[in-house]
């Protein structure tokens, strides 16, 4: 190391902590550069946040990281040295985009990386040639393989030509065909770049063995370093497994007895606990399980081997009953399986892929909780508990919720669960995947106990060979069919070769048949272009920016496209929402429901109700007859109104005498009470008159008169007065809530990363993913103007282009409050939380929707006068109703200019360019 | 049989310990049904609170000084003083909602009896204050004039008297309106999120998928989950309408408070239903907040909890019988105003029941077909 190139990576100790826990404890490492590289250690030793520290994807906390030279803390050197890195995170095709094509991917980051057209045709398509990705360019992402997602994360990762390849657990769940092809691939890359490095984080102890240089990692420390056969030399061992083991902590290693299988005894070979024949599922046109047939004989450890999504988990979900088979049948101890039949399900412990006990009950409540639904008889729940809690080792952990403990207690418990009623069979799928080598050795102890000991069946899945070598008999699984069935070694032989690994591989290649041959190369290979030196200059600077910006725009449009929730929302939800607004908040009184209690029975009385029942705010009801049906209607809400004449009433009017007419108003409501009060004294008032006039008093015209004028609205209808000022509300609202998906979204899935390593800066990635969604609003403002124009008959009086550009503006900032929304919050849900209330309720509150800013008081009046909302429902309403335009906008336009700087640019200060 | 409904009872008691144990969703119960009533109740403002209005004063006389200085808070804001040109910018800014404009010599022509003429601007397209204030301004203003005119004239009296009482609510206050509908609202949104959420939540932990390869029925997991947070629901609803409705806001309660837990339980059948639907048409939590929302708004406003029905368009009203919140909308206004019986809200209790079985039908149907495909 000291006489070789300058190191690629240095770390001087390092440390990083997420929370309480320390996944990095001081490291001290120099990397070799020229070389392929390995972290060797199982899941959650700290392979991962190394490697993201490496990259510059994570921030520094303690320590020195230097990459390519340059101490990684310095934004000028990450962002010099990010073009010549590619970092493949961990997790099959994380950092790609589902619901996009090939293609469409690759295009992506092929602009991100600022190539033009042509070029990035070239690279596309020889990338796609030697990785055999070529003529699948049209699929989505999502309906890859494992092993191709995981070809096409190498070709976007090289598709700008790196000198730094980190890969963060390339194969994990892939095949061993698809494996030993991505290595082949990566030597290909390597012979042809020969300068470039590549780093990479393994599980798998087989694969480091072909590695240059080893990095042995535990519990965030560096075991030991060196050429894989310098570290079985150093411990004496003659597997890399094993020496991996033995370089471990003393006390860890104590924990560790290697496993040791009695054989079979040589039972009935009828008796059959499972037994499939020609089961198949369909889902659509794509074919999960193809005619899958075996049989699993009583006290058997079966194993199932294959790749991620070659169909294991669906077979033994249809062998459950949770799936129902598309053709094909099973049985389960010689009955057809059947999902109704409760007394099977009874012999039967599964446990699935995930860890999936319910977190939110403790350790004991979960025991119990399964023992009761399995019909544990009540007396033997606690016994069984108890049982089950010193044979799986959980006494420690009784009351601990699941959530808080490591991942090896969790599979123990997970098998407790599903043994706590005495199944006669146990289905595991993927019962050890990311668990280290000792607590996985352990659990297999725990699982010949169970075979051999108490004659439980065991059918479990695994894509780990040495696991498939430990089953008495097994099955290679590939692309929903069942390649073949028998003891391992068996399988081995038969096809003559030294291990099972090496006999799965020719069973694929048979199974793969001719699809190996290739088209002929259409350009030259990638790595053969010109990299790195591109001409520098501003206008180049500002065009490369403005091409970072629309690949961002241009690939969230597709996205949007192929979402049909988050699309129809965008499109239609305002829409709707206008509707129900429009008609549903009216403050109109019509239609209301009176009744009179008639004492009087004379033709001046029935004047009196006949002068209300006139008007089209009323309709009148039959009349009353006493006092109790008046109480009784009143309470069932039909009447809203009732007038009571009283006896006597036009002898009274007639002498002159005072009267007086009783109204009672339902008062549920206050608003409509108040209205109805109005219209009562209203129509009074006129009825005196008529009558003074039609007895030929003298008319009193009243001291003085006043003239009200209803202004911009002459009728004082709602929806006139509403639909205006409900446009900008779900202007702001909608948009806000969408935009602030789109960014943690990327959180949630992973593809944020791409933010974090590659050139585009925050204020592309957020302009870039802002702008589909400003169209998207200013599409929805058009339609929602036109929807109030044409359907609700609401006139626009003022100027159209005022409105236009108050819109733009808001549209602009209703996106940006999103945008600033995603930027705090770390889940979608949360996310959206923040969106909807930071925009509904100042909106609806102090914006001026309901009362006017200036009837506010205190900080809601100050918040009232800078929120943008109350600007731009002052201008909405304006060129609505009021017959404006800019000119006499101008004041309210000011703060909406001012809004869209400060909103986006604490969007952009918020965001972080690396994780935390 | 027996063994069903201990199944359904003993997976009901996992959803209530899986809610106890979520802090987020015991603080969204605990706050929507205290302080956010107590807020929507207050915070509701009078329709006229502080309403802005502006006098040109032309006549600048003693009774045109004594109607200015009728104006004043809580249901007005002090009133500005314009010159006659600021009157249309001032309307078109929209910063006052009313402006009174007293012409020359207003209070010599009333004195001479020539009935002057006073001119009152509003602003329409605040609807809700346009209108009572209006007829409030009006009131004042002949009120001050009649006042003032009375030391030097009598006048004569209106033979006949009308005498208006609110019933059930006789001062017309609004926090009692809003508070109360605000429980109601909430009762509809907390059911249908808490067993949505219930559902997404055990689809994303994979749980669903364990409890169906145990002798438990998709009916049982459904039926649980509605009896659980219904009773969460129920017993929230219980408390804020004792403790905050009655306590705090100290509004009185006509009717049977068991009466409208029995009505309450009989939506809660239906909105749960609803909630376990569209949880099943959601593929995520998001996803599921966003059909929510398109879902419960209309729901909710169309229902009569914020305007009253009558007003909204016919076909409206008519498609909005089929929702279950028109009718327990109905019935609470009905039992918690009105002090209502059975004898008179029988009808709306047909109803929810009616809408609720459809409702546990389609979507027992849906959740059936769906679960198997959720994992």
């Amino acid at each position: 190391m000291k006489d070789g190139p300058p190191p690629v990576l240095r770390l001087t100790e390092v440390s990083l902590r997420y929370g309480a826990v320390v996944a990095l404890d001081g490291i001290t490492l120099g990397v070799p550069a020229g070389r392929m590289v390995g972290l060797i250690g199982p899941d959650g030793v700290g392979k991962s946040s190394l490697l993201a520290l490496a990259s510059g994807a994570r921030v520094i906390q303690q320590g020195e990281v230097e990459t390519l030279g340059g101490n990684m803390a310095h934004r000028s050197h990450r962002e010099a040295v990010c073009p010549r890195i590619a970092y493949m995170p961990q997790g099959l095709g994380r950092n790609l985009y589902p619901t996009l094509s090939v293609e469409e991917n690759l295009q992506f980051f092929a602009r991100l990386f600022g190539h033009a057209t042509a070029e990035r045709r070239r690279r596309i398509d020889s990338l796609t040639w030697s990785t055999g990705l070529l003529p699948f360019l049209d699929r989505p992402v999502g309906k890859l393989s494992g092993g191709m997602k995981q070809k096409l994360g190498l070709c976007c990762a090289l598709i700008h030509d790196p000198d730094l390849l980190i890969l963060d657990e390339p194969t994990t769940g892939v095949d061993p065909l698809a494996r030993a092809q991505f290595w082949e691939l990566i030597a290909r890359i390597r012979a042809d770049r020969p300068g470039m490095s590549v780093i990479v984080a393994t599980a798998y102890m087989d694969e480091a063995q072909r590695f240059d240089w080893l990095v042995a990692m535990d519990e965030g420390r560096v075991l030991a370093t060196g050429h894989p056969d310098e570290l079985m030399a150093l411990t004496a061992t003659r597997t890399l497994e094993a020496a991996f083991i033995a370089l471990l902590p003393e006390a860890k290693r104590r924990q560790h007895q290697p496993v040791d299988i009695p054989p079979l005894a040589g039972g009935d070979e009828d008796d059959v606990a499972i037994e499939a024949r020609g089961l198949t599922m369909r889902f659509g046109d794509f074919t999960a399980v193809d005619r899958a047939s075996f049989r699993i004989r009583r006290g058997e450890i079966f194993g199932f081997l294959g790749s991620n999504g070659c169909g294991k988990s669906t077979t033994m979900k249809m062998l459950t009953g949770l799936l129902p088979a598309s053709e094909g049948e099973a049985w389960l101890f010689g009955q057809p399986v059947d999902p109704r039949d409760m007394a099977t399900r009874r012999r039967v412990g599964y446990m699935s892929q995930s860890f999936s006990l319910y977190g939110e009950l403790t350790v004991r409540q979960n025991l119990v909780l399964h023992a009761r639904l399995f019909h544990v008889p009540e007396a033997q729940v606690a016994a069984r508990v108890d049982e089950m809690v010193a044979r799986f080792g959980l006494a420690e952990v009784l009351d601990v919720l699941p959530e808080k403990l490591p991942l090896g207690i969790r599979q123990r418990l997970s098998l407790a669960v599903a043994m706590v009623h005495k199944p006669e069979l146990l289905i595991l799928d993927e019962p050890t995947s990311g668990v280290d080598p000792i607590a996985r050795d352990n659990f297999w102890r725990l699982m010949i106990e169970l075979a051999r000991r108490d004659r439980v069946t065991i059918f479990i899945s695994t894509h780990f060979m040495n696991e498939a070598e430990r089953c008495d008999r097994m099955s290679m699984m590939h692309a929903g069919r069942v390649l073949d069935s028998d003891r391992p070694a068996a399988l081995v032989a038969r096809r003559g070769k030294a291990t099972l690994e090496e006999a799965f591989i020719d069973y694929l290649r048979e199974a793969e048949g001719a699809r190996e041959e290739r088209a002929p190369a259409p350009h030259a290979v990638a790595g053969a272009g010109p990299a790195g030196a591109k001409p520098e200059g501003a206008g180049i600077r500002i065009r490369e920016s403005l091409g970072r910006i629309y690949s961002y725009f241009w690939r969230e449009g597709l996205e949007l496209q192929r979402d049909p929730v988050r699309a129809t929302l965008a499109l239609v939800g305002s829409l709707v929402l206008l509707f129900v607004m429009g008609f549903g908040i009216s403050m109109d009184v019509e239609n209301l429901r009176f009744a009179v209690l008639d004492r009087d029975q004379t033709v001046l009385s029935r004047a009196y109700g006949l002068n209300l029942a006139g008007s089209r705010y009323f309709t009148e009801r039959p009349p009353l007859a006493d006092y109790g049906e008046l109480d009784r209607r009143m309470r069932s809400g039909e009447l809203s109104l009732v007038l009571e004449i009283p006896p006597g009433f036009a002898r009274d009017v007639a002498r002159g005498a005072p009267v007086q007419i009783g109204a009672w108003i339902d008062g549920a409501m206050p608003q409509r009470a108040e209205t109805v009060k109005g219209y009562v004294q209203g129509m009074h008032q006129q009825w005196l008159l008529e009558q003074a006039r039609a007895r030929g008093m003298v008319v009193s015209s009243g001291l003085a008169r006043i003239e009200t004028r209803f202004r911009y609205n002459p009728d004082v209808r709602s929806l006139p007065a509403m639909v205006p000022a409900v446009i900008p509300l779900l202007l702001l609202m909608l948009p806000a809530m969408l935009t602030a998906l789109a960014v943690v979204r990327e959180k949630e899935l992973g593809s944020i990363i791409n933010l974090y390593v590659t050139p585009v800066t925050r204020s592309e990635f957020l302009l870039g993913k802002q702008l589909p969604y400003v169209l998207l609003a200013l599409l929805n403002f058009l339609l929602m103007c036109l929807v109030a124009v044409s359907i609700f008959g609401v006139p626009m009086t003022g100027s159209f282009p005022a409105l236009g550009v108050a819109a733009v503006l808001f549209c602009v900032i209703a996106t940006g409050m999103g945008l600033l929304a995603s930027t705090v919050t770390r889940s979608q849900t949360a996310a959206m939380f923040l969106a909807a209330i930071g925009t509904m309720i100042p909106a609806v509150q102090f914006a001026g929707l309901l009362n006017p800013v200036s009837s506010l008081d205190g900080t809601g009046r100050l918040f009232g006068e800078l929120y943008p909302a109350s600007h731009m429902l002052l201008i909405s309403r304006g060129v609505f109703s009021k017959a404006l335009g800019f000119a006499d906008l101008q004041g309210a336009f000011w703060p909406l200019a001012l809004a869209v700087p400060v909103i986006l640019g604490a969007a952009i200060l918020l965001l972080d360019k690396q994780e935390r | 049989m027996k063994r069903h409904l201990l199944n359904i009872y003993r997976l009901g008691v996992k959803e209530l310990w899986s809610l106890a144990r979520d802090p987020m969703m015991v603080f969204l119960i605990g706050w929507t049904f205290t302080v956010a009533i107590y807020v929507a109740a207050t915070t509701v403002p009078e329709t006229l609170h502080r309403a802005p209005v502006a006098i040109v004063d032309e006549d600048q006389s003693a009774l045109s000084a004594r109607i200015v200085s009728a104006f004043y808070p809580p249901r007005f804001n002090p009133p500005a003083l314009l010159a006659l040109p600021e009157v249309d910018p001032a309307m078109d800014e929209g910063r006052y909602t009313f402006i009174l404009d007293i012409p020359p010599n207003f209070q010599r022509d009333v004195l001479a009896g020539r009935a002057p003429r006073i001119q009152l601007n509003v602003d329409a397209t605040r609807m809700s204050q346009a209108f009572t204030g209006s007829a409030s301004i009006q009131q004042i203003v002949m009120g001050e004039v009649n006042e003032f005119a009375q030391r030097y004239r009598e006048n004569s009296v209106l033979p006949v008297d009308l005498a208006l009482r609110a019933r059930f609510n006789p001062a017309l206050e609004q926090s009692w309106f809003g508070g109360l509908m605000e429980v109601v609202n909430n009762i509809t949104l907390l059911s249908m999120i808490l067993t949505g959420a219930a559902l997404i939540r055990e689809r994303e932990h994979g749980t669903v998928e364990h409890l169906l390869v145990m002798p438990v029925t998709p009916t049982e997991i459904m039926f649980a989950k509605v009896w659980a947070c219904a009773l969460v629901v129920i017993l929230a609803a219980t408390v804020s309408l004792n403790l905050v409705i009655r306590g705090a806001l100290g509004v009185p309660i006509e009717g049977s408070l068991l009466l409208f837990l029995a009505g309450t339980t009989l939506h809660l059948f239906a909105t749960t239903s609803m909630g376990i639907f569209l949880a099943t048409l959601a593929r995520s939590m998001p996803q599921f907040s966003l059909l929510l929302m398109l879902i419960v708004m209309p729901l909710q406003i169309l229902s009569g909890s914020m305007t009253p029905r009558e007003s909204m368009p016919e076909g409206v009203q008519a498609l909005m019988t089929l929702a279950p919140t028109t009718h327990f909308t109905e019935l609470s206004q009905a039992i918690l105003y009105r002090g209502a019986g059975l004898d008179t809200v029988w009808s709306p209790f047909v109803y929810l029941f009616l809408i609720g079985c459809v409702l546990f039908t389609v979507s027992l149907f849906r959740f059936r077909r769906a679960i198997t495909r959720m994992t």
